[in-house]
């Protein structure tokens, strides 16, 4: 099964439980007088619901053929293995990373960090010119956020203020 | 309409929002260049910057400034390099490549940049004069028609996705609109869809999901994949020659002249856009151009690139129409700037005319600004704006990245965002690998709300479902938005019949 389809059965899933929600729990929680409008909280997600099942089951079941031309793909998700997945992996890694230390090791260190490791896992090894254009751009940043833009970004690790 | 220029006038020509023309454009440009990080993306990273401005005509006009820039910028990629970094300028490299590599870099630029500023001039003459028209028309709707005429417009949406793609483009919008119902909206007074987190309370933010669909995915696949962003070698740094012979100018006038006013309206069909136009552009110059003249296409013919130039930046303008007069996106653009002004506390539409005209036409006269902008501002600066195509990846991916935590962290200043803008990212990026298209969700978020609202009122004028029996203008919009959805596929169906060969029974 290719790769559309499988995400359609997900798809599927999901609207699956958001009909289950809408139909069966949220009526539930209505008062009473809201009971006689003609339209509830549910009606919406109802209607979406009916509406994405029914979609994603014509995608599921491959009613609808794709067109014979096929255009080449921006990647190839069958050779997955032939490009840098590693690298992606990594980087979309290190931005959790950057998304937990945010807070605690506030922005100047974090960015920092962010930007210098997030080059180094593309391959860069010049680290004398790396780590002060990363500090650079980095105090560029934090000055217009927190200057021009009025946004309080917390500067500094916790334990220094 | 005079009145209304003066206000333009007076609004647009204040020192700050000259500086935003120009701002934008010029980021637009910059950015625009990079391959692989098109107007949508650009749009995105530059909205939290737009809404802490607070004034909604600086807004509108910094994001259109940006908008016309990333087109210029991604024309001037497609030309020197053959990377377009936007969808709408694939076109223009089939002629202007094959221009740049015979030497004529600078010419080429040159003609990409007056057929812009002739497209995107005569786009915002036609949108003076049909804007108000299409407004006074929009004024006679009630939320019945306007709940069938979002119908319309999601559904034409995913009907020029293409052949094969319907399903799926439908199936992006209904995602789309199922996200908007999570969260607490203004007509119910209850949670919806939340499961019970908090995070969850005030419903998805709009820029971590535009983020997370354009911005996110661009740079993971410029990661995995580094032919994507082809660096400039041979010809990188010399541009000359700028100039073009009165023959020329003459050669490709009327080309312009065609081309602006199909873009245009071509731009106002929702879904439809800058691309279908650059395309249809090509493709029709090509045919009705002399023979001689046809063997020159793709191989450098000066009509060739003008036409597409022209069209993409006509139906730039021509998308402008729907969002200000029915608040109705017709692309990705347009309904991240319509975002954008809902943060703003502006709700476009025909309202908009009356209520905030300063808006309206500021917005009409920093399009001429922006387009005068890109022509004598950024076509002498274009040998120095290059440069940035020789930025190495290393430094460039981790500053998109970081780009886009930003925009998402000032959006909400909550570092849990940032953890559901790399969920949503990782899902999108597998949904792009499945080629299913991304805009349609995006718009469908962002319409979901209206949709609701809208449906939910006339649910309640007429008591039940009856309007749509009763208002004749509703049913055959509904009825236009069945066949827009239900056509193409039947077609495809058929046509696919008849190739096989095979009789279906008679």
């Amino acid at each position: 099964m290719a790769l559309d389809r499988w995400i359609a059965l997900i798809i599927l899933g999901i609207a699956l439980a958001y009909g289950y929600a809408a139909f069966f729990t949220m009526d539930q929680l209505l008062p009473p007088f809201m009971q006689r409008n003609p339209i509830w909280p549910s009606t919406f997600p109802k209607v979406l619901a009916v509406l994405s099942i029914l979609t994603s089951l014509v995608i599921l079941l491959g009613l609808e053929k794709p067109s014979s031309e096929a255009k080449t793909p921006d990647i190839d998700y069958r050779r997955l293995g032939d490009y840098n997945i590693g690298q992606a992996a990594l980087l979309l890694g290190l931005m959790v990373a950057y998304a937990l230390l945010l807070r605690p090791a506030g922005f100047l260190l974090s960015t920092a960090g962010f930007l210098t490791v997030g080059a180094m896992i593309l391959g860069e090894r010049k680290l004398w010119i790396l780590i002060p254009v990363a500090a650079l751009a980095t105090g560029i940043v934090w000055y217009l956020v927190e200057g021009v833009l009025g946004i309080f970004l917390r500067p500094l690790p916790f334990f220094l203020g | 309409m005079l009145e209304g220029l003066m206000i333009g006038l007076s609004t647009a020509f204040s020192v700050t929002n000259i500086l935003m023309v120009i701002g934008g454009c010029l980021i637009g440009t910059f950015i625009g260049m990079l391959p692989g990080l098109g107007p949508m993306s650009i749009i995105a990273i530059m909205i939290p910057v737009a809404i802490t401005l607070g004034d909604p005509s600086a807004a509108l006009i910094l994001l259109a400034g940006v908008y016309y820039g990333a087109i210029f910028g991604g024309s001037t990629s497609s030309i020197l390099l053959n990377a377009p970094g936007v969808a709408g300028t694939v076109a223009s490299s089939f002629d202007g490549y094959p221009m740049a590599r015979a030497g004529m870099a600078g010419k080429a630029l040159t003609i990409a940049a007056i057929s812009s500023f002739m497209g995107g001039t005569v786009g915002a003459i036609l949108l003076m004069v049909f804007a108000p028209m299409l407004s006074t028309v929009a004024l006679l709707f009630h939320s019945a028609e306007y709940f069938a005429l979002m119908v319309v417009g999601l559904s034409a949406i995913a009907a020029f996705a293409g052949t094969g793609n319907v399903a799926k483009a439908l199936m992006m919008t209904l995602l789309g609109l199922m996200m908007a119902t999570v969260g607490e909206g203004a007509l119910f007074n209850m949670p919806r869809f939340t499961m019970g987190l908090m995070d969850l309370q005030s419903g998805l933010s709009f820029i971590t999901l535009a983020m997370a669909m354009f911005a996110l995915p661009e740079a993971i696949f410029l990661v995995m994949n580094p032919g994507r962003s082809a660096q400039g070698g041979e010809n990188g740094g010399k541009i000359t020659g700028l100039r073009i012979t009165g023959q020329e100018a003459r050669k490709i006038a009327p080309v312009i002249g065609r081309q602006s006013i199909q873009g245009f309206f071509i731009g106002v069909l929702p879904g439809a856009g800058a691309t279908i136009a650059s395309f249809l552009g090509y493709a029709v110059e090509r045919n009705i151009a002399t023979e001689e003249e046809q063997k020159e296409f793709g191989k450098g013919s000066i009509k060739g690139l003008a036409a597409p130039e022209t069209a993409n930046n006509a139906a730039c303008t021509g998308s402008f129409v729907p969002l200000l007069t029915l608040g109705i996106p017709g692309s990705g653009t347009t309904a991240i700037l319509l975002g954008a002004l809902i943060a703003l506390n502006v709700t476009p539409g025909p309202r908009l005319m009356i209520d905030s005209p300063h808006i309206f036409w500021a917005v009409i006269i920093s399009m001429y600004i922006g387009n005068l902008v890109l022509l004598v501002l950024n076509l002498p600066l274009i040998p120095y704006i290059a440069k940035v195509l020789s930025i190495p990846r290393n430094y460039l991916i981790p500053f998109i990245l970081f780009f886009t935590l930003m925009g998402s962290y000032i959006g909400q200043n909550n570092a849990t965002e940032l953890l559901i803008l790399v969920g949503f990212g990782i899902c999108a990026t597998v949904l792009r690998f499945a080629d299913y298209p991304l805009a349609p969700l995006l718009i469908g978020f962002i319409l979901g709300r209206m949709l609701e609202d809208n449906f939910a009122r006339s649910m309640q004028l007429y008591d039940g479902i009856s309007f749509i029996l009763d208002r004749p203008m509703t049913l055959g919009l509904l009825v236009l938005a069945a066949l827009l959805v239900i056509v193409p596929s039947y077609r495809a169906r058929r046509a696919r019949a008849r190739a096989a060969g095979v009789a279906d029974g008679d």
